[in-house]
């Protein structure tokens, strides 16, 4: 059954286990382990990055893809969800709405660009994600009457999602949502490893591996290669309308700028490149430290959290689950 | 059966191949010798897709390949071991050979199954380890394998993908005294089933002359010399030509 589940990926470690177990709960408990508006507006944001961060495992990680527009397609998928609610009212048809024809654009989007540059070389592939991405944040921004430009859009969920709205005693509105998006982003990490672990899953890796060799056994590269792309987008798409559903606001500071970006690429790297598992430990280590260690340590935080960076990449080059595997 | 009709590769005004026309029949097992630089793997490169011809046609079963992608032609029934190890070096040998074996059953597609509830795909990847003598290095990953293991590897994968067509890039190169007659015993035995077709590429004139059926002789990109095996490596123009330019035969 648990093997199932994780497609017989499992931790292989006894500390990973645990690490994973304690995380599972800690956010599966935390509005009642930690009450308070701020911690529950952290754990919400550690599922979606958890999402975000294991679909762009999927590509870096997995398949040797890099890309550098992935935080648009976490873009669309969070302003699809905003301009349908901003546009049709707080309803859940709005929400529909949003979510199809934000995964709709970011699959379309993710097909022309693999379709049109996938056979690249590494490099310039990756040239042409950040252009695209870049074009794609400033016409975010200049589309001011569809995407409230700069200050982007603030807008009412739907009634059930509020705070006054009480689905029983001492569980309201903001309980349900935290539960959706818990629910939907562990239901999304867990359709991502089956992914990986799936035949599919083995050919990405053996194009990671060897990209000439998987042409020469009879695999079209750039075909998976596409596939992946557009899993990955449609998974971050997801994770952005599932912020935006939480959140009630998208705006480009939030969904689209390339601080994002760095942040997913920290969260791959720490965590652990090609193992979803990383993914979920550096999306908990990054967003708790960008939360809670201004508090801890001062108005000099960031440079403290650089330096771990540092450390962590000079001492643990495969990530922490990379570190936490090896015997 | 494979033709090659007048195939030619320029690069710049260096012609590598040059208007090489050569049929390979199935149950035969064909050895292409030359001096360093006489072609032979560029050959290769152009029957199984790796590079693109400038001129002339490749012909697999009477349908034109020519311009058909590499995993096309794979798909079609070539398979091809490279010279120099080609391998998915992070992944285990048996995923390795698994990978190879996944091509033609039709699951690669299929995202939403775990890759180990395919038993049977894992079984033949198994057999094939086998018939190279590397089971117990299934769960090896391929870049730790000693050189003379990642060369079996590399005959495995090429078993794994089931071709017609067998394309044999000096699979003894670098290989332990100990090791070599393993591959060589593959290769008789692929020869033995008798409708496969082989094609050899092979500096060991002992392992060409036991071997094959008919010998190919490139020199500068041109095939000079084509018969069998008693006649062409002891004419005159083979003599010339290897003699002048194989040091290492």
């Amino acid at each position: 059954m648990l093997k199932s589940l994780l497609s017989d990926d499992l931790p292989k470690s006894r500390w990973l286990a645990l690490l994973l177990v304690a995380i599972l709960i800690g956010l599966a408990v935390a509005p009642f382990l930690f009450p308070g508006a701020k911690s529950l507006n952290v754990a919400a944001r550690i599922c979606v990055f958890i999402v975000l961060a294991a679909s762009f495992d999927l590509l870096l990680g997995y398949t040797g893809i890099v890309s550098f527009a992935h935080t648009m397609f976490f873009g669309i998928g969070a302003y699809g969800v905003a301009i349908a609610l901003t546009r049709m009212g707080p309803g859940w048809d709005a929400v529909a709405v949003g979510v199809g024809a934000g995964l709709v654009l970011a699959i379309a989007l993710a097909v022309l660009i693999g379709l049109f540059s996938l056979r690249l070389r590494t490099i310039f592939f990756a040239m042409i994600t950040l252009a695209v991405a870049s074009a794609f944040a400033i016409l975010a921004s200049q589309l001011s009457d569809l995407t409230g430009g700069e200050d982007g859009l603030n807008y009412r969920l739907p009634v059930a999602l509020r705070p006054s709205f009480k689905l029983f005693e001492g569980f309201n509105g903001r309980l349900l949502d935290y539960y959706i998006v818990f629910f939907v982003s562990l239901a999304l990490l867990l359709g991502m490893l089956r992914i990986v672990n799936s035949p599919f899953g083995s050919v990405l890796m053996a194009i990671r591996e060897n990209p000439f060799r998987a042409e020469a056994i009879g695999y079209r590269t750039v075909v998976y290669r596409t596939l992946a792309s557009c899993i990955a987008a449609a998974a971050a798409a997801l994770a952005g309308a599932l912020l935006a559903l939480w959140s009630a606001q998208a705006s480009p500071d939030t969904t689209l700028s390339f601080d994002i970006m760095v942040d997913i690429l920290l969260m791959v790297v720490i965590g652990g490149m090609g193992t979803m598992y990383g993914a979920v430990v550096g999306a908990v280590l990054l967003v708790l430290a960008q939360n809670y260690l201004q508090a801890l340590l001062g108005d000099r935080w960031l440079l403290w959290l650089g330096l771990a960076f540092i450390l962590c990449v000079y001492f643990f080059p495969t990530g922490i689950v990379g570190r936490l595997r090896r015997r | 059966m494979l033709e090659t009709d007048s195939l030619t590769i320029r690069f710049g005004g260096h012609a590598a191949v040059d208007g090489v026309s050569c049929a390979f029949k199935p149950g035969t097992l064909t050895s292409i010798v030359g001096p360093n630089g006489a072609g032979k793997t560029t050959y290769f490169n152009l029957i199984s897709g790796q590079l693109p011809a400038t001129s002339g046609t490749v012909r697999l079963n009477g349908q034109d390949i020519t311009a058909l992608a590499a995993p096309r032609r794979t798909r079609l029934g070539l398979g091809r071991a490279f010279q120099l190890t080609n391998l998915f070096p992070n992944l285990s040998a048996l995923e390795n050979v698994r990978l190879a074996v996944q091509v033609k059953s039709g699951k690669a597609l299929d995202l939403f199954s775990r890759a180990s509830t395919h038993r049977e795909l894992t079984d033949r990847a198994r057999e094939h380890l086998a018939a190279v003598s590397l089971s117990d290095r299934a769960d090896t990953v391929a870049a730790t394998l000693p050189h003379g293991d990642q060369r079996k590897l590399e005959v495995a994968i090429l078993l794994a993908l089931e071709p017609d067509i067998f394309m044999f890039d000096e699979p003894t190169a670098g290989m332990s005294i100990d090791d070599v007659p393993t591959v060589l015993d593959i290769i008789a035995a692929i020869k033995k089933r008798g409708d496969k077709t082989i094609l050899l590429v092979e500096h060991k004139m002992d392992v060409v002359r036991s071997l094959s059926d008919r010998i190919v002789v490139l020199h500068q990109g041109k095939l000079v010399a084509d018969g069998l095996p008693a006649e062409v490596i002891n004419s005159d123009i083979v003599r010339e030509a290897y003699l002048g330019g194989a040091a290492d035969g």
